[in-house]
């Protein structure tokens, strides 16, 4: 079923809508593809390695660097005291620490940094630095910074209609509570920047980031230089999910530091157990909410309370709670509701952007308590949630204010359940049920809709660099990073359909803060979205210079020039993209622009958690099978459907790859990816033999991924296509929501499943003994 | 003192100035410059570091270089991602599957991947799913979602492979390093047991899957390592009558073949152990001699009442498996020893063998519990039940007082009443970050539940694996 990717429309042999291979792909098989750590340094060069507290709460009494500093190779060891700027790298709030000041607050937080010749002394080095460490009073679960009223940010509170009067006045009313765990973000290639410094002070950084310019921020702030000074540059990360955003600007900062310190270039690549204990991870969440129903399961009133363990500081936290308030709707009309959002502090790492950003949070808690209302009432959640979904027209005004404009979810649901016969489905897993009495089946579907925009609308805008060289090739320059998502590879399809040309003609370049300055996070989804209309914007001026001259040569109107498939024609006249680059460069005409775009329409006001922070939504809808052993809590993903809203997709290729691997990664976060603290603070899953993310054999064995047909954006965004990098993860709820529905199964009709994410062997077994002994009244 | 002759990517390689307990990985990656192969995690567990070596005896094996010590490929030949393509560039099938199926985003896998294929497409294994997972268990990917990776496996598999050369193996040497560190790979028991003696705080390293870990993740640098590999008695697999005996040295792939006819459940969970990177090098004694509590083969070995033969310089004794692990970590291993063979006695009439791994992960995760059971039953009753688990204690452990409340009793559903007590009995189990406590005293009952169905006249229960 997995539908082959429609032929090219854009009138460039291989632009917009083709489905072009990645870029880097002969790259990546070959081992050619230069990652951070494989680039040739500078012989001088050094590396780098972290120490870290061993305490989750300690006040750091002294720090005695003289051990490491007499390990044979040794150059350099710094603490907070050796940053000869601010030590800020925070990317919200300020004063947020890249060394811990004072005082360490999570086992793993980063306090001193070594530099040596070689990477085993500069190790070494990093083991013999001791600390005395007096230990403080630690928190370290969400319940007790409730019980304290620790938060690392005010708390949020959306509002509409009466919530308080609209539950009393409810004819039923249920309650509960549910959580979900935390993700390590495991991208392959692990936190790294290499520091080198140069003429004047000056940093030169290259960094495995998300977000150069935070990097160039955070490096001049720890070095007290201009932001002109540091330049910052990435080609390509072995996957970041959001752990590369703010995070790498620890790794990078330090560097910089050490390599200020030293005078030598540094490289910092963190050791796989170092980077899983000292840098943030998704947040777990504490759900809890009190609902107002009809006996048909309509929604009439709801207060949820969604508390976020933010860890020790803010870092990303009140934007990740902010998207975890503006997806609790999900898809459904919430006439009276009221969600508060609490970032809670506690003496863990501090948690950060990870795919989704709050928004599967949010949506697991409204998914869990549609979940409820459908076994409480003894419906087919589907039916409870056909009857919430938004109106066209009428109950389509979100919590925060946002009319949703664009609503296709009972489309994209019908699409789905007609392609694999849901009803049919169903009995075939009833069926399966009633002869089996051990290893039970569950069966969900969940649709989605995620918002697509930065919530604080500063942060959408982009800028970009197109060159056209005088043979006609291109060098392309934005301000997005790539990090296995293909943003490039689309990035230059949308400059192949500006110019006409093929995609082949396009060089894609390093992302560098000295090309494309002041950019955002490659974050949000938003990066094809921007930055593909900042260089379409580039592009078209240049196209736009190149057609005049054109109409000049061949003494035609300008609005007569056409650009197709790597000519340009005036009448009856063509000249070959590259002969028209060389005729304008002898007339003296700039063959070079920048680009811009800002996302129109939106506006968001914090205080009141009201506005219209997105421009578009994105639809999904999935349906998950799913067979649990009773016996022993062991699951197994037998079959995933998945339907995915792309717009006009830009590359239908790379949104398949998409759709398919955010689907597997939000399954491991409810299932098989758990992080585990000991009752000391020290987090016991710090590397992949501890912590497990999906395997080969964890995808479903039938698993089908398609692209809506025929649905471009009704918003004018780049060529009409749709974000696609997170909204797919969510569809993974289907699963979470199959094995609360395998678990049902041995439980009286009408129990409620009582299960937290992620459904780890230890937890379906829990549920399965407590629903066994359930009894309902 | 000899240097470390190997090929690499078809080409000689005479290697004496690396000390040698440098990894392969950081021996490729940094004294080649060969930076195709990446380190994910130098544990050995995320196969970003994949290679493939082949013995002149042998065929293309995926190994993790992170754990390998660059004196274990001596004598071998050894193919990296560079090595894969032809000359003027032409891709090798695995490449091109794998770019022809969009399989590749971050890529900073995929050349694991690509050497993990490579062997599988070597191994002329059919393009079946159960085979491709256990092919491609070692190798995490973490955008793609596998379904594209697995596509490529299916396309490469059964096509006979694009040559690379294996030429130019060159001899074997003994003994490697420098007077600080030195590394011997004796290629008799007599050596092996003078050098063992000789040397009582070696490292006696079998596949070095465990103890490669201790380079890699505690900075250990022993002074002597001394290999097992190439002494030719400890590589022996014997069939008789009254045993089937594994030499210490014979590694999990080489053994399965015979557990697969012998104890086809012992052998469906050895190949949960790990990966097949692991297994091409890991040994059966290895993972006895390490005594961890959560080890998978003890438990089996223990069940199905194993001897171990042990020699040392000055002669061979024999131990009961279940003797053989003394506390955590500790083993009766006298100073001089080795565990020289593993002996299993077949199964007799009426004897059932079943083995049982619960994890979070099906493929290479460490046991939260696992359990081994032979069940000799007569006219419908339990005669005999030898039961022992692990991840239940700080050892492998006997389920004393599950044995003694089932045996005699009918062998049915029926007799389990008293079973979570009697489990109960037997186990504190802790909570850790592989399961609760109460998980484990839970699941180890169940197990029983389950053992009881699948071996009895009660009709056996559906396995999740089956689906």
């Amino acid at each position: 079923m997995n539908a082959p990717p429609p032929p090219p429309t854009g009138t460039a042999r291989r632009g917009a809508h083709a489905a072009v291979r990645h870029d880097s792909a002969v790259g990546h098989v070959t081992g050619r593809a230069v990652y951070l750590d494989d680039m040739p340094l500078p012989p001088n060069t050094l590396e780098a390695a972290l120490v870290l507290s061993t305490h989750p709460h300690a006040r750091l009494r002294g720090i005695d660097l003289s051990a490491a500093l007499a390990v044979p190779g040794v150059v350099a060891a710094i603490t907070a005291d050796d940053i000869p700027g601010r030590n800020d790298i925070g990317p919200i709030l300020r004063d947020e620490p890249a060394l811990a000041a004072g005082v360490a607050e999570y086992a793993g937080h980063p306090i001193a940094a070594v530099a040596a010749d070689t990477l085993e002394a500069a190790r070494e080095g990093a083991a013999r630095v001791v600390v005395d460490y007096e230990p403080l009073p630690t928190v370290l679960t969400v319940e007790e910074a409730l019980e304290h009223k620790l938060y690392v940010a005010p708390p949020q509170i959306m509002t509409r209609g009466d919530p308080d009067a609209a539950l009393v006045a409810a004819p039923i009313r249920l309650s509960g509570e549910v959580r979900c765990g935390g993700q390590d973000h495991f991208y392959l290639e692990g936190q790294i920047a290499i520091a080198i410094p140069g003429e004047d002070r000056d940093m030169q950084v290259y960094s495995s980031t998300q977000h150069p310019t935070e990097v160039q921020h955070g490096v001049a702030h720890l070095l007290g230089l201009p932001f002109n000074q540091v330049t910052v540059e990435v080609r390509r990360m072995g996957g970041a999910f959001g752990g590369k955003e703010s995070q790498a600007t620890i790794i990078a900062g330090i560097a910089a530091v050490l390599a200020a310190k030293s005078g030598r270039p540094v490289k910092l690549r963190l050791a796989r157990d170092d980077d899983m204990l000292a840098t943030g991870k998704r947040h777990p969440f504490l759900i809890r909410y009190d609902v107002g129903i009809d006996a048909e399961g309509r929604i009439l009133a709801l207060d949820m309370m969604l508390a976020a363990d933010a860890g020790n500081i803010a870092d990303l936290t009140p934007p990740v709670v902010t998207r975890a308030l503006c997806h609790v709707d999900n898809c459904y009309w919430l006439p009276h509701v009221r969600v508060t959002g609490l970032a809670c502090k506690t003496h863990k790492v501090s948690n950060t952007a990870f795919r989704g950003f709050g928004g599967p949070q949010g949506m697991l808690a409204i998914e869990a308590l549609v979940d409820d209302v459908a076994r409480h009432l003894r419906l087919p959640a589907d039916t409870v949630r056909a009857r919430n979904f938004y109106g066209v027209g009428r109950n389509n005004v979100t919590p925060y204010g946002m009319t949703v404009e664009d609503n296709i979810i009972e489309r994209v649901t019908g699409e789905l359940a007609r392609a694999v016969d849901l009803p049919g489905w169903r009995a075939a897993v009833d069926a399966f049920n009633a002869k089996s009495p051990v290893v039970k089946k569950g069966l969900a579907t969940v649709p989605v809709k995620f918002g697509i925009s930065f919530n604080l609308p500063t942060l959408n805008q982009a800028g970009a660099l197109v060159h056209v060289y005088t043979d006609g090739s291109v060098h392309l320059n934005h301000g997005g990073t790539e990090m296995g998502q293909g943003l490039f590879v689309k990035v230059a399809q949308v400059v192949a359909e500006a110019f006409s040309i093929d995609v082949s003609m396009i060089r894609i370049s390093a992302t560098s803060t000295g090309k494309v300055p002041n950019t955002s996070a490659t974050a949000a989804s938003s990066g094809s979205d921007l930055n593909g209309m900042a260089a379409l914007n580039a592009a078209q001026t240049i196209r736009g210079r190149m057609a005049e001259v054109m109409a000049e040569r061949f003494a035609v109107p300008v609005e007569e020039i056409a650009f197709d498939d790597g000519r340009v024609f005036a009448r009856n006249e063509s000249l070959a993209f590259g002969e028209l680059a060389q005729l304008c460069w002898s007339r003296r005409v700039s063959l070079s622009s920048t680009g811009f775009y800002r996302t129109p329409k939106i506006h968001w006001d914090a205080a009141t958690c009201t506005g219209r922070p997105f421009f578009y939504f994105t639809y999904g809808a999935a349906a998950a099978e799913v067979a649990i052993d009773t016996l022993t809590g062991e699951l197994r993903v037998l079959r995933a459907e998945l339907l995915q809203d792309c717009g006009a997709s830009l590359n239908p290729a790379i949104d398949l790859g998409q759709i398919e691997g955010a689907f597997v990664q939000g399954m491991g976060w409810l299932t098989s990816e758990e992080l585990w603290w000991d009752p000391s603070g020290a987090l016991r899953t710090h590397g992949p033999s501890t912590y497990k993310i999906p395997g080969s054999r964890d995808v479903p064995p039938v698993f089908n991924a398609r692209l809506l047909a025929d649905a471009p954006n009704r918003e004018a965004t780049v060529f009409r296509s749709k974000a696609v990098g997170e909204p797919p993860l969510m569809l993974a709820l289907s699963v979470w929501l199959a094995i609360r529905d395998a678990v049902a199964s041995v439980g009286p009709v009408g129990a409620k499943v009582e299960l937290d994410a992620p459904a780890t062997p230890t937890r379906v077994l829990a549920a399965v003994e407590r629903i066994r002994v359930c009894e309902i009244l | 003192m000899a240097a470390v002759r190997f090929t690499l990517n078809g080409r000689p390689v005479a290697e004496e100035r690396v000390p040698p307990t440098t990894t392969l990985l950081d021996y490729l990656r940094g004294t080649r410059r060969l930076t195709g192969t990446k380190e994910g995690c130098a544990e050995g567990d995320c196969g970003a570091c994949t290679v493939a070596v082949a013995r002149p005896d042998g065929g293309w094996q995926a190994v993790n270089s992170c754990l390998m010590l660059l004196p274990q490929v001596d004598g071998t030949a050894v193919v990296t991602v560079e090595g894969l393509a032809a000359a003027d560039g032409t891709l090798h099938q695995v490449q091109q599957a794998l770019v022809e199926t969009d399989a590749t985003q971050c890529g900073f896998c995929t050349p694991g991947f690509a050497m993990a294929m490579f062997a599988f497409q070597h191994g002329g294994e059919p393009a079946e799913d159960d085979r491709i997972h256990e092919a491609l268990a070692g190798n995490l990917c973490r955008c793609t979602g596998y379904r594209p990776i697995v596509d490529a496996c299916r396309r490469i598999a059964g096509i006979a492979p694009t040559t690379v050369p294996t030429a130019g193996i060159a001899p074997a040497s003994e003994t490697f390093g420098d007077d600080g560190h030195r590394f011997f790979a004796p290629s008799t028991l007599a050596d092996l047991t003078a050098l063992v003696e000789r040397y009582p705080d070696a490292w006696l390293l079998g596949g070095g899957t465990d103890l490669g870990l201790a380079v890699t993740k505690q900075r250990q640098r022993p002074t002597v390592v001394i290999s097992t590999s190439r002494v030719p008695e400890l590589k022996r697999i014997t069939v008789t009558d009254d045993a089937l005996e594994f030499g210490g040295a014979v590694t999990y792939t080489e053994a399965l073949p015979h557990l697969d006819a012998a104890f086809p459940s012992f052998a469906a969970l050895v190949r949960r152990i790990g990966s097949r990177q692991i297994r091409n090098l890991g040994t059966l004694a290895g993972n006895l001699a390490n005594a961890s509590p959560i080890g998978d083969t003890p438990p089996c070995l223990m069940a199905l009442d194993a001897e171990i033969v042990l020699r040392s310089a000055t002669g061979q004794r024999r131990i009961p498996a279940d003797r053989f692990i003394t506390g955590y970590r500790q083993t009766a291993l006298r100073p001089g020893e080795v565990i020289e063979a593993i002996r299993i006695p077949p199964l007799r009439a009426g004897q059932r063998f079943v083995a049982y791994k619960l994890s979070k992960r099906f493929d290479q995760d460490i046991s939260a519990v696992v359990a081994a059971f032979r069940v000799t039953t007569k006219a419908g009753t339990l005669s005999d039940l030898r039961a022992f688990y692990g991840g239940m204690a700080a050892t492998t452990a006997r389920a004393a007082a599950v044995e003694a409340a089932l045996t005699g009793q009918l062998w049915t559903s029926a007799s389990l009443a008293g079973i979570d007590a009697a489990v109960a009995r037997d186990f504190a189990p802790l909570d850790d970050q592989r399961a609760t406590a109460s998980y484990r005293l839970a699941a180890a009952a169940n197990l029983l539940r389950r053992l009881v169905a699948e071996t009895s006249d009660d009709p056996a229960p559906v396995r999740l694996e089956a689906l």
